[in-house]
């Protein structure tokens, strides 16, 4: 029968093995030749859509990689899927934004960071998501 | 109670109280949202009430953890606390910065990540309190007449919590980085130090409740937190699949996040045993269902309903739908909820010496709030898997499937009326016990 000491060493010896392997596969995914985002393609306009996406919690309501609030539709390939100029018309409307019955917080952006935010959605729209993307965006899929 | 100082424990309980109330708001603010009812749009849009709705749930739950720690400690040490008047001073600045954030979500101050959304300056400072909380719980620990496993793994995992917060601090310019980073704090604190903190009520409620003999029960201990760390740190994979991080994760994230359920059936299967093995004589029913109750609903919210849409095959396909709303809402309810509302039912009548252990109101107040619950997870399950279909198959536009779910949401927000009726009695309970009093004291056998 198991004694406590040996239910002790299961924990302490199972929780560092597996946290030592979690660190290297970490690791492991973050060597430049396996990423999957385009790293370097990272521009000073990506990083400030990304600041205007997480000060104005866009993720309360969208989703962008599946990740988000599930109230609002899912921003992972809007740039292909409406265009652009939509795009920066709906962050530029200074009346809420809701064509369908949900309605948006009017941000009224102006024009360097609504060109940031299509910069940064379009950084996102290159990511290879394992087959995702397909998945979340069949229309941008038929499209294509 | 057998300390004077555990008496800090009931404000943390109380304070845990007004924030839950506070949370259910918010959710029936979401829920009138969802069905086209959005009259608060202006005051308190979607994104506002669901940065509350959640903040709130770890706020309030972290609150009953540290209420928890300060009621246990001091009875698992065999001594006070080391400074009570400290430990005010961690509740009241716990309480300002928690109300600052919140408050501050209403006027567009937050960070926009999912769970995480409190600013950074803000962090600074939930750090400081946090650092506050567990220099007096190892204080205390430090100058114990004895240490107990019950007692260490509650501090491991509360340790590891505040240790575990400060990847979610870094600033990243890749969104992928950051999401990788922020499920190191989230999936690492629900599915795995929570766990620990879980197990540690979990046991010092099954040691006071069924009798039976502590050695037996902490060997177990160890076991289930063994299982919760073989399977929940590698399980953080799970959410790696589709985020633009490399394929090794699916099938890792696949096989650890398989093996998660094995944890909660361990914890079911232990309080249950634990239970059929005791003496059955503790007057406290009502702490007996709750924590029962907890180790079972865990198992099913948290372990099979996460494991439903945990393989690569299926989460490809309910990735980013309501079903993570379905499984999200009965885990932490099962897992964390139940488990804090079992500790402050077990300690409010040693608190307040008032022995009203088998009432009405409470056993009402359990079944309520567990009806409605499991109402509001199978509402949550029917539209997302509506939404999956739809969505995902028939390739139809998002908000067009919206509005096929409105019912669901209906029938969500009367289940959700169900479960607050059953919280509202509960805390009318809590409300009726009165406070803490010296009278209550009794000596340590």
């Amino acid at each position: 029968m198991l004694s406590k000491s040996q239910a002790r060493a299961f924990f302490l010896g199972g929780t560092v093995v597996t946290f030592l392997i979690f660190i290297g596969l970490t690791v492991y995914s973050f060597m430049p030749r396996n990423d999957q985002t385009n790293h370097a393609s990272i521009t000073k306009d990506v990083i400030r859509g990304k600041e205007l996406w997480e000060t104005n919690n866009c993720m309360g309501c969208h989703s962008i990689m599946g990740e988000g609030g599930y109230y609002a539709p899912e921003l992972t390939k809007v740039v292909e899927r409406k265009g652009e100029a939509y795009v920066k018309i709906v962050l530029q409307s200074k009346e809420p934004w809701g064509p369908r019955g949900r309605k948006m917080v009017a941000y009224g952006m102006n024009d360097a960071d609504a060109d940031a935010m299509v910069a940064y959605f379009n950084w996102i729209s290159k990511i290879d998501l394992n087959g995702f993307d397909r998945v979340v965006s069949p229309l941008s899929k038929d499209k294509n | 109670m057998k300390y004077k100082s555990q008496k800090v424990a009931y404000w943390f309980f109380a304070l845990c109280m007004l924030l839950f109330a506070l949370q259910l708001v918010y959710g029936f603010v979401m829920g009138f949202a969802r069905i086209g009812m959005d009259g608060l749009h202006e005051v308190v849009p979607f994104n506002t009430a669901r940065a509350v709705h959640t903040n709130l749930l770890v706020l309030w739950l972290l609150t009953g953890f540290m209420g928890a720690a300060y009621y246990i400690i001091p009875e698992e040490s065999k001594r006070e606390l080391i400074s009570v008047k400290l430990a005010y001073v961690q509740l009241i600045s716990l309480a300002l910065v928690g109300v600052a954030a919140l408050v501050g979500f209403h006027f567009n101050i937050w960070e926009g990540r999912k769970f995480l959304e409190i600013p950074r300056e803000l962090d600074y400072l939930v750090v400081v309190n946090v650092l506050l909380f567990l220099g007096l719980i190892l204080g205390t620990l430090y100058k114990a007449k004895q240490r107990t496993t019950t007692s260490l793994v509650l501090t491991m995992g509360l340790v590891f919590a505040a240790l575990l917060y400060l990847p979610g601090m870094i600033w990243f310019d890749s969104q992928v980085t950051d999401s990788f980073f922020r499920w190191w704090v989230v999936h690492l604190w629900v599915e795995g130090v929570w766990e620990l903190i879980m197990g540690g009520i979990l046991s010092f409620l099954l040691i006071k409740l069924t009798g039976v003999d502590r050695e037996v029960i902490e060997k177990w201990l160890y076991v289930i937190v063994g299982l919760t760390f073989l399977s929940g740190i590698l399980g953080t994979g799970h959410h790696y699949y589709y985020i633009g991080v490399n394929k090794i994760w699916l099938i890792v994230g696949g096989i650890f996040s398989a093996l998660e359920p094995l944890a909660f059936l361990a914890m079911a299967l232990f309080a249950v045993y634990m239970y059929r093995k005791g003496e059955k004589s503790h007057p406290n029913k009502i702490a007996l269902f709750w924590t029962i109750g907890a180790s079972i609903v865990s198992f099913v919210g948290a372990g099979l309903l996460g494991f439903a849409h945990t393989l690569p095959q299926t989460n490809l396909y309910t990735h980013g739908t309501l079903v993570t709303a379905m499984h999200g809402h009965y885990a932490f309810w099962g897992a964390y909820a139940m488990i804090v509302l079992a500790i402050i039912s077990y300690a409010l009548p040693n608190l307040t010496g008032r022995k009203h252990y088998d009432n009405k109101n409470g056993h009402l107040a359990f079944w309520l709030a567990n009806i409605g619950m499991l109402g509001m997870t199978v509402a949550f399950g029917v539209a997302g898997v509506i939404q999956v279909y739809m969505e995902r198959r028939l390739k139809m536009e998002f908000m067009e499937v919206q509005n096929e779910t409105k019912v669901h949401f209906v029938v969500l927000i009367l289940c959700a009326t169900i479960f607050t009726i059953g919280i509202g009695l509960y805390i009318y309970e809590f409300i009726k016990y009165g406070r803490p009093n010296d009278e209550a004291l009794v000596k340590e056998d």
